[in-house]
């Protein structure tokens, strides 16, 4: 089961350059959807229709892009600069390895040694402007054109599997879309009551773009995002509330910073949890945003996100528990074979 | 008007869970207007028939408040906003969830009162410990703040006039307005103080000629308050601009040329912050006329917000009389 999202995890595909993690989804998907289509902009559309009259139409959704980063210009000594695409923190870079472009070139994130750093520089994280990127490249040509300005990096992360849990990259969001990828794999004689669209999206992370367009061409009656969420169970000194908990099942927002949770999908999850005896969590913070923040309020869509909480976000290795995982699946799959009672 | 205006006022409905408030406005609205209806996003609609222009009147029917995101081992509610609210101005409030349970804001010790973020509130409810806190509330309930409406002096004080205020004139026009050539869908919106939402998806259905917003405004009167024109007791502010919309000549004089006629009372609205579901209603579909008639008001996002009685009929008046005009020739360029 996990390995579909090992594969997710493994590709590439920053904001703007999700061509890799496309060919793998559409991999993965076509044998068990009616169509697959893409737009402009690059999301991936994976129709699953149920064959029913007046069935309602559902909008899965799941962004397929990670944050990472852009080269955006070369030193004379062959070390390259670079900006972060989406929500990087700068002080946990140095040191990391990456990989860049198409032709996957390693490079490590370097820094000026601590031995040629002055006292001051030492009290404070190392800024965004005092890192680069080293691909053993001994000039700026050299550099240039291996790895030529506007190319797309990300971290070079290794997935692995150690007891209950996974670590890797990218949890958020190929976990999401691993899990919508789960849910269309559905057996011979088992189908949902449903009209399904299932929508990868691109340039999530950098404000929500792909998914602008979605509510007006795919006009569904419900909304499910699929998200790979925060896990704030980790030390803090002071009082703290976590996000979401490891091991303690999907989460199901409320509210965030873009959207308030459709009550009536909501109390749905909720009972159809308590039914099938899935443990589940409320995602206690507020921050944060997803898709269905731009999707539900185009003439008003009931829309709902739930998440598999993962540590580490956003940062080159996350970790996320397989129970996890695979209670948010019988969750899901379980809310849309039931369907109807939200009706 | 003052009676409806108490109602309203002291109705439950934080953004995201308007039921009550909605009800009472939709009994209230219903005798005065053709059709009525719910949309998805649970804006209420109550649409006068014309065969004029398509005019949107939009009044927020939400308000600021907070949802429970944790429950602590002594049985104590964490909180976080829903809209912009202050956290000092929760201090020692009494609230309202939306299961009925009731609290009170405390705060945790603090050496400096600037350190008061919603990380050091927490809702008391009453309960022993976690265990009875759980029975009482959940993760994931939402509240909104209490508070009687008073008067003093020709003013008003009361909690939600951000933008109940709009509502009740909203109300009040549909009942006082005669004839009208133009198609108008009086909208009662949700989600505004999140982000205008319910506007958006609102008037993405309508696709309206002229949408008007009608909300609260800051003001420049008492002590050591922002530089800006807007007084109590000077009449409906006929907005210019916000941070959310710069109001269309044609629309503001359209506006402006009404009071005069009809010798309303009015001040203009020059507003340095914030934004209305008029701008939402500008960035709709291709782009559409939006204006937003506003009510100086003290005190915004406390639950004690103070407006004048007398502004507020100005309002009604000048609402009534723009509705009334045949509102295409008049926005004609």
């Amino acid at each position: 089961m996990i390995h579909i999202l090992e594969k997710y995890s493994k590709a590439f595909g920053v904001s703007g350059h999700e061509e890799d993690i496309r060919r793998r989804i559409e991999e993965s998907v076509r044998d068990h959807v009616d169509s697959l289509s893409t737009d402009f902009m690059g999301n991936l559309y994976a129709h699953k229709p149920c064959g029913r009259k007046n069935a309602p139409h559902l909008l899965l959704v799941a962004h397929m892009d990670e944050v990472g980063l852009l080269i955006n210009g070369v030193e004379s000594n062959g070390m390259l600069r670079f900006v972060l695409v989406g929500g990087v923190d700068p002080r946990l870079l140095v040191s990391k390895r990456v990989i860049l472009g198409k032709e996957r070139v390693p490079g490590v994130i370097g820094a000026k040694p601590i031995h040629l750093q002055s006292r001051d520089e030492w009290k404070s994280p190392i800024p965004l402007s005092g890192l680069y990127i080293d691909i053993g490249a001994s000039d700026e040509k050299e550099a240039a054109a291996k790895v030529p300005p506007g190319t797309a990096g990300t971290f070079h992360t290794f997935f692995e599997a150690q007891e209950d849990v996974v670590f890797g990259k990218a949890f958020d969001d190929r976990a999401g879309c691993a899990l919508i990828t789960e849910l269309l794999m559905t057996e011979e004689d088992e189908s949902y009551p449903v009209d399904i669209t299932a929508v990868f999206t691109v340039q999530e992370e950098v404000g929500l773009r792909g998914a602008s367009l979605l509510a007006e061409r795919v006009r569904p009656d419900f909304v499910i995002a699929f998200e790979g969420t925060t896990a704030g169970d980790v030390p803090r000194d002071d009082y703290a509330s976590p996000s979401t908990e490891m091991r303690k099942g999907p989460a199901i927002s409320f509210m965030d910073r873009t959207a308030i949770g459709s009550p009536r999908l909501i109390e749905h999850l909720k009972k159809t949890a308590e039914k099938n005896k899935i443990p589940f969590q409320m995602k206690k913070t507020v921050s944060g945003g997803t898709d269905i923040g731009v999707i539900h309020t185009k003439g008003g869509i009931p829309s709902v996100v739930v998440s598999v909480p993962v540590r580490y976000i956003h940062a080159p290795r996350g970790i996320l528990a397989v129970e996890d995982y695979k209670n948010t699946i019988r969750l899901a799959k379980a809310a849309l074979m039931n369907f109807k009672e939200v009706l | 008007m003052k009676a409806l205006l108490k109602k309203v006022v002291e109705t439950f409905g934080p953004s995201g869970r308007e039921d009550a408030i909605r009800q009472l406005l939709l009994d209230e609205i219903k005798p005065y207007v053709d059709r009525t209806f719910i949309d998805n996003m649970g804006n209420l609609h109550a649409v006068k028939e014309g065969k004029g222009a398509r005019v949107m009147v939009a009044a927020h029917m939400d308000e600021i408040g907070f949802v429970v995101t944790h429950i602590d081992e002594k049985g104590f509610l964490r909180i976080s906003p829903v809209g912009g609210v202050a956290p000092v101005r929760c201090l020692y409030q009494r609230v309202l969830l939306e299961n009925g349970a009731r609290g009170v804001v405390g705060v945790e010790s603090v050496k400096n009162p600037n350190d008061i973020d919603f990380s050091k509130l927490y809702v008391d409810i009453g309960a022993r410990d976690e265990k009875e806190a759980r029975k009482l509330a959940q993760e994931g309930l939402f509240g909104a703040f209490l508070n009687e409406m008073t008067e003093m002096n020709g003013l008003i004080t009361a909690k939600s006039l951000d933008d109940r205020v709009g509502c009740v004139i909203a109300v009040e026009a549909a009942r006082q307005l005669k004839k009208s050539p133009n198609e108008i869908h009086f909208v009662f919106t949700v989600q505004e103080e999140v982000g205008l939402r319910g506007a958006i998806a609102a008037a993405y259905n309508i696709e309206p000629d002229l949408g008007i917003a009608l909300d609260v405004t800051g003001t420049g009167d008492t002590p050591d308050a922002p530089k800006m024109p807007m007084k109590l007791r000077e009449g409906v502010a006929v907005k210019i601009k916000d941070n959310s919309l710069l109001v269309p000549r044609r629309v503001k004089d359209f506006f402006m040329r009404v009071a005069e006629k009809n010798k309303i009372i009015y001040q203009p609205e020059i507003l340095t912050f914030g934004g209305t579901d008029a701008g939402a209603i500008n960035l709709s579909r291709s782009g559409v006329l939006a204006g937003c008639l506003s009510i100086p008001t003290r005190y915004i996002h406390s639950v004690s917000e103070t407006a004048s009685l007398s502004d507020i009929e100005e309002a009604i008046k000048l609402l009534v009389k723009i509705l009334e005009s045949d509102v295409k020739k008049e926005l004609e360029d």
